[in-house]
Parts: C-alpha cells; structure tokens; sequence
C-alpha cells in the first residue's frame, strides 16, 4: 500500500480532470475554427499557430519563475485554450505582433499574475482582447472579406507568410466591415436601419459564417453546435448561455418592436458578432464565472444585457468583451450573495409532525 | 400505495461494479484460529468487558455488556478460551489499538442457552426493543448505531413510517442485496416486527433499481404482508443516505439537526432488520454478518458470512489472497468507507465490506488547483459550495467555513469523486470537523477547568475565612483571658468577696464576650 497522506475517500474517481475539461472545449471549438481557417486561409492559421505557440512560451516561462512545475500545468491545456479564445476573438488579418502581444497580455498579465491556474478575476483571453482593441483601435478593426482555401481568392502561402510578418509581400484582400460595425456606422450617418441592411448578406449567411468578422465571429451554427457538445459532455452548464442568449433575445425583441427602424431583431443580434462563442465558450469559463446554479442564470442575464446595452448605445459596435468582464468583476459578489438552499435549512416541506 | 418519487438534489452515478460478487451466493468462512473482539463496535460508550483470560465461553455469551445509555454488549461469537483483554488494530486509516477481548474459538461452537423466542405481536414494544438491546444489534448500514434506542423512537414522536434501506448505493457491496434475495421472509419479518415495536404501519422497503432480483425477491415475500411494499428507487448515489432516501420516497426534508423521527420516519438497513428477526424469533445475539470481499485485487470476490472479530487477514485468505498489490485495502465502500492500516484489524458489526483497490479502481490522480468549476456543487446533495467551503478550511477559517455549512456536510465523499482537479475535499470536511470537536471538547474541558478553579477559589476563601474567623476568636480569647488576668488583681484589691461570688465559666464568657463587642 502507497503512503498516501490522503485518507479521505471516496477511492474512486470520475473520468474527469482539469485536462479533459480543457480537451473537450477545444474539441469543441475545433469545427469552427476549421471552418474559419478555411474561410480566411493562410493569415489566419499562421496567427493561430502563433499564438499558441506564444501562449505556451510565457505560460512555461511564467511557471518557471514563479517556481511550479512546469510539465504539469503546461500540459493541463488551459494556456493553449487560452490561446486559442483569444486568437478566435482577433481580426483575421491581424499582424504577428498583435498575436504576440495578445499572447502576453493573457498569459502574463490575465492570469499568471494572479496566481496561475484557477486563481484569475477576469477571463485572460478577454483581458487580451480588450487591451489590444483599445491600444490598437486600426488594428484590431480592420476586417477583410473571406477568402476562402483552395479558392481563386485564396492568398498564396509565401506571400501570405511575408505579410503576416510584415516583410512586403502583397496579398489581395478586400476590406470589409463586421455586420454590427456596419450597422452602427450606418445608424450613426442617420440611416434607417433597413437602408443599412440592404446588401449585407442574410442570416443563413450569417448562421453559416460566410462573414466578415474576427475569427470566432463566422459561423455561428458550428459553435453552437461545440456549445451543445458541451453542455452534453457535462463540461459546461446550461445557465449561463442559455440566460445570456435569451437575455440578449428579448432585450434586441423588445427594442426592435418599439423602434423597428433603429433596433436590429434578435436573429441578428444572436447570428452576429460573438454571441455564440461567448455565450458558449467565453462567458462559461469556470475560472471566473458563479458557481451557484442561480449565480449563473444571474451573471449570464448580466452579460446578456450588457452585450445588448454596450452595442445599441456604447462606442463599440461589440460589446462581448467588455460585457464578460463587467460581469467577471461581479461574480465574487455574486458567488457572495447567491448561494444554494441548505438542505433542511427553511424548507418549504419541513412537516413536523412530531411534538 | 407508493405515489411517484421525488428527486434528490446533486448525488453522483459512480459505475457500480457490484456484478463482482452480485451473483455469489452467500458463503460461511471456516472458523478462524482466533477472534479479535473490540468493546467499541457501535457509536455510544464502550461496552464493559464481562471476562476475564482463560474464561472459557460458550456461543453467544456475553462477553462485554452495555455500559450506558447509548452502548450495546458484545457476545461471544462461538464457543472457546479468552486469551485475554489488550489493545490490538482497529480497522481504521489510524491504525489506532482499542480495547479488544481475544479468544481462540473451540472448534466445538457450542451455544449458550439462548433466550426464549418473542411472539412480536402479544409482547409489548418495550420487550421487543429489550431483547433487541439485549442481542447487541446495531445499526448494519455502517452507522452502528444501536438499534434499540432507534426502537423507542415512537415514545417520544408521532411516526408514520418505517422505512428499510435496501438501496445499498456504495459500489462493489452487494451483501444486502444477497440478503434481500437469499433471506428476503426474514428481512420481511424483521421489518414487521421494528413496525410493531415503534408503532407504526406502513413499511416501505427501499431498493435501487439496479438489483431487480433482490426487488423480485422481496416483493414475492411481501405479497401477501399487509401494508409492506417494496419501492425501487433509482440507483444515485447517496440515495442510501438515509434523509435523501426519505426525501426520495415522501417529498419530505429533514431539518437540519433534527432526526428523521421528527418528520414521522424511522429508517433501517436490511441486515439489521435481519438481526432484529434473529434476536426475537430465536434469541439469537448479533455474532457474525455478510461482509462483501471485493476489489479488482482480491483473486476470488466473495460474499462471505463471518463472525465478528475475523481478522481481515482470513477474509482476503478465503478468498484467495490478493492477486495484485492493491492501492489501498478499504473497509466499507469506496465512498465512504476508510482505508485499513493493518489486515490483521478485526470486522466489526458495521463492516459491510473489504475492498482491495487497484490503483486502475481508485483512479487516483495529480492534485489541481481548483478551476472553480462547480462540478462539486451540482454533487452535493446538500446543496453546499463544497469549493468554499474547502477554501475556508484551507485558510484555516473554521468558523465561517461551519458558517456556510460545514456541519450540513455528510460527508459522502460525492464532491471528491466529481472534482477534475482531484482535491480531496472530504478530507478538507472531516479534517476540520475533527479540528472543531476537538476544540469543543477543549473548550468543555477549559470550561470545567475554571469552574473547579472558582469552586476551589471559593473553598479555599471559605477555609481561610473559617481560619480566620478561628484564629480571631482565639485571639479575642486569648486577649479576654489576660484582661480577666489584668481585671482580676484591681477586683481583687477592690473586693474579695465579689469575686469570689462571681467565680464560674457562665461570668467568665460573658465577660469575654462583651469586650467583644466593645
């Protein structure tokens, strides 16, 4: 028998751990990334593989100083899922630097400064992003048509590589805005909002992702579809993106109602942008979301509502980001306050029937 | 009969890995060389050994009789010579040596005259919960509580309902469920008989789903008993958990602190309704009990019948020794049982199973930092944050940690076996539960130490006040006897004869006393 100094049961375990979590969620994630690999071609794999690559050099150095071991953490795949939100949230066309700087931010700043694993306020993919978009505004806005793989379109692999390093090279792309980009600037020049929707592509395009937008903004039904996964392998709950979803539904329902003409409908709201990948897979990050079953339904309304509030009246034609980190800095509060009955604490059904 | 279940809240599906030894009949161990008697089998006061070395016993003897309110004697389990009263292994993670009486069976198992049979239904509940205490049953779930006191439950409460758990919902064990199936009359007997000495009707013997012939079997025997039927309910654990299985048959919760008597619900295991048949029907004492030997590193599982006092030793022998070296030898089941230091530690009247685990079984892994996941809170079937509250321990915050629930935790070990960072939070829970009696039972001894140190203060002031008072009186005495001294020349220059009239112990005091009081 092993010395063990645990010995508290129970001696048996389910199949579970901090690497199969993070395994399945980038399992998750991977028919949509394909498909946005293979919409936006070579800038967006190499930005990809470069910022994992980066994830995983700051999360092993940062072990290193920080004096953990390093095998162990770096192989419980929570810096590479990191990673890869973050590069899901970034314009496809991103030049490497930004990718490395990204990269950093999440890594260093968003979560080994807190105490590594499990210990961060905010999710880091976020703090990356919104670092980056209020540092590199042209930067992190500058949306280009898809250009799919294995199409005429298709930039070439060398002269892709030359750009994405910014050594010349010249790939042809066109600039695009995201549909909510689109419509805010077009809401803002005083058009009506059925002016600004003309020859935008339809919601099925929009379902599909055929779009411009950052990386994890296309394709919305292969997310859902990760999100689903998840929710049926246990790794995520239903609360959060179910309450953040129905949240941002009815508040873009309601508003389109009363004004039909400024307010886009629900389908758009949902479709576009990351609504989906945040709902399902940002949002839910266990780390810094509740832990109680109406802690979440309440930070999920929280971020729904703020994603609709930040994009109709705010600055930012998304607000995903923004959104998951208000509600991120609310959570402790929340985790404070909304807490589960106590079993045989103020039942309903107490039935004394004794003395 | 039986309305529709109610669902239980968190609770895990462990694979249950019971088809080991479900389908093994019940098997009788060989008598083994020697038998390792502790006095504390039960929860309550050790019993008070009735022996001495070299007695020679008979079967069913008393050999350690109750001690107490709560206690239950111990009985010799055959015939043979005590060889004496030590401290030897407790099976437990600590290896702690109790107090154990040690006899070398006879080989002869000859019975002492056993007490006459009971009829359950002309005798009075008293006699039933009498001879119930007399034969030394206890609660067989594991608890060990004795079970007579949990008899006179109707005394003291309004009961509607006896419910007997048979839902045996820790994996590998299937000692109850070969009982149901091989004994299901007698369990069915039991029940009636605890029905009658607590005073209620309806019996509601529970079964999980996921052993249909123990479920077949006690329905045929409960066919035609009155106001009995036999519920499955599903297989989830901690439904064996006795205020879940409640909620789960009647809806109702138990407030914390309370008994489930308070809501009109008495509830016992199927083996101990057995025990209860045993000690009424023919007197027989509790002496042994079906112990389930399982594990993917025993060679042969078995479910064994064994007296008490078996080292494990000789179960794991009679069932082929160990194939493999095992991760960890339990007693009970994986979830809440313990880990044993020593196979030569005794069963005991609670040990419903050994387990030698494989490292494959255990499924033991690297300890991750908590990623706040809440997998542990949709486990707990207590609706507690299992996460904080570890947290808190950890900080070594106990007080709020008790805030938040900590006494509210049963322990069933549900968090753990979910949490993919491996953090063993029951240890956390029992660790500072530990922690906190201790400190209640130090503060109590604190408390006692200052109230013998003020009722000495107070006696010490009393003595010094008599001493005073004593030593006053002496002195006024001694200063009343030479005043009289000094007094007695100027009466006596003054008058003979008045002095002479006034001589006498009464007129001496007197004097003494009013120059007291000046």
């Amino acid at each position: 028998m092993s010395s063990r100094t645990v010995i508290s049961g129970p001696y048996a375990h389910e199949k579970a751990s901090v690497r199969r979590s993070m395994t399945l969620v980038m399992l998750a994630l991977a028919p949509a990334t394909a498909f946005s690999f293979y919409l936006f071609a070579w800038p967006a794999i190499f930005l990809f593989l470069l910022i994992a690559a980066a994830v995983l050099a700051f999360e092993a150095a940062s072990l290193a100083i920080a004096g953990k071991p390093v095998r162990i953490f770096l192989t419980d795949g929570s810096a590479l899922l990191t990673g890869w939100l973050l590069a899901m949230s970034l314009p496809p066309s991103a030049p490497w630097w930004i990718g490395l700087a990204g990269a950093a931010i999440a890594i260093i700043v968003g979560k080994q400064i807190f105490g590594g694993l499990g210990q961060n306020i905010f999710n880091p993919a976020m703090v990356a992003r919104v670092a980056l978009l209020i540092s590199f505004p042209l930067e992190m806005t500058s949306y280009v048509e898809p250009t799919p793989l294995f199409s005429n379109l298709a930039p070439h692999f060398g002269d892709s590589l030359a750009a994405f390093f910014g050594l010349g090279g010249h790939v042809d792309a066109v600039s695009g805005a995201s549909i909510l980009g689109h419509i805010k600037t077009e809401l803002g020049r005083g058009a009506s909002l059925s002016e600004a929707l003309a020859g935008q592509s339809g919601l099925g395009a929009l379902g599909l992702g055929q779009v411009t937008g950052s990386l994890g903004e296309t394709s919305a039904a292969l997310l859902a579809l990760g999100g689903i996964f998840l929710i049926a392998m246990r790794v995520i709950s239903w609360r959060i993106p179910v309450a953040m979803l129905a949240t941002l539904a009815a508040m873009a329902s309601l508003f389109n109602f009363l004004g039909p003409d400024h307010y886009p409908n629900a389908a758009i709201h949902l479709l576009s942008g990351a609504s989906i990948l945040g709902a399902f897979f940002i949002a839910t990050d266990p780390v810094t979301s509740p832990v109680s079953p109406r802690g979440q339904l309440l930070f999920g309304m929280g971020c729904g509502a703020l994603v609709f509030i930040i994009r109709t009246w705010a600055g930012y034609p998304e607000g995903m980001a923004f959104a998951i980190l208000l509600m991120n800095a609310a959570t402790p509060l929340i985790d404070r306050y909304v807490r589960p009955r106590i079993f045989g604490h103020g039942a309903k059904k107490s039935g004394a029937a004794s003395k | 009969m039986m309305g529709a279940l109610f669902k239980i809240r968190g609770g895990v599906h462990p694979d249950d890995r019971k088809h080991l030894t479900k389908d093994l009949a019940i098997e009788k161990i060989p008598m083994p060389p020697v038998l390792h008697l502790p006095l504390q089998q039960h929860i309550g006061a050790h019993a008070e050994p009735e022996v001495e070395r070299g007695d020679k016993v008979l079967k069913g003897q008393v050999i350690a009789r109750a001690k107490g309110m709560i206690s239950a004697p111990v009985h010799a389990p055959t015939s043979g010579t005590i060889l004496g009263l030590h401290s030897y292994h407790s099976p437990t993670a600590s290896g702690l040596r109790w107090q154990t009486i040690t006899m070398r069976p006879d080989g002869f198992d000859r019975w002492i005259r056993r007490a006459p049979p009971l009829d359950p239904l002309t005798c009075r509940p008293e006699e039933i919960s009498r001879r119930v205490a007399d034969c030394g049953v206890v609660g067989m779930g594991g608890a060990t509580f004795p079970s007579a006191i949990k008899l006179n439950l109707g005394d003291r409460h309004k009961l509607e309902q006896l419910v007997i758990n048979g839902s045996e919902c820790e994996p590998y064990l299937t000692c109850d469920d070969r009982l149901m199936r091989e004994k299901a009359a007698q369990v069915i007997d039991g029940a009636r008989i605890m029905a009658h000495s607590i005073g209620v009707v309806q019996v509601i013997i529970a079964i999980e789903d996921n052993k249909p012939e123990a479920i077949a079997a006690m329905r045929e025997a409960a066919a035609d008993v009155p106001d009995t039927s036999v519920v499955t309910v599903p297989s989830h654990y901690p439904m064996g958990a006795e205020k879940q299985l409640i909620q789960t048959l009647t809806g109702k919760e138990t407030p914390a602190g309370k008994l489930t008597a308070d809501i009109g619900v008495v509830v016992h295991n199927a083996a101990t309704a057995l025990a209860v048949h045993d000690a009424v029907r023919h007197g027989k004492p509790l002496i042994d009990r079906v112990v389930t030997v399982s594990g993917g590193a025993v060679a042969r599982p078995r479910n064994i019948q064994a007296p008490f006092g078996t080292p494990i030793f000789d179960l794991l022998e009679f069932c082929g020794g160990l194939k493999e070296e095992p991760e960890v030898i339990l007693v009970g089941g994986p979830m809440m049982g313990q880990p044993i230091k020593s196979v030569h530690a005794p069963i005991l009247k609670g040990t419903n199973g050994v387990l030698a685990l494989t490292r494959a079984e255990t499924a033991s892994r690297q300890v991750m930092p908590c990623i706040r996941c809440a997998a542990c809170v949709s486990a707990c079937p207590m609706g507690l944050l299992p996460l904080d509250m570890a947290a808190r321990v950890r900080k070594d915050e106990l007080d709020s940690a008790v805030k938040i629930g900590l006494m509210d935790c049963i322990s069933c070990g549900a968090c753990s076996y979910v949490c993919p960072s491996n953090i063993p939070l029951v240890q956390y829970f029992n660790f500072a539960k530990g922690r906190l009696k201790a400190i209640d039972g130090e503060q109590r001894k604190q408390r006692l130490t200052r109230k013998l140190a003020t009722l000495r203060l107070t006696r010490m002031e009393e003595q010094m006040r008599a001493k005073k008072e004593a030593f006053a009186r002496r002195k006024a005495e001694q200063a009343e006897k030479a005043a009289q001294a000094a007094a007695a020349q100027p009466a006596a220059q003054s008058g003979a004869q008045e002095a002479v009239a006034q001589s006498g112990g009464s007129a001496e005091t007197g004097a003494a006393e009013g120059g007291d009081r000046q």
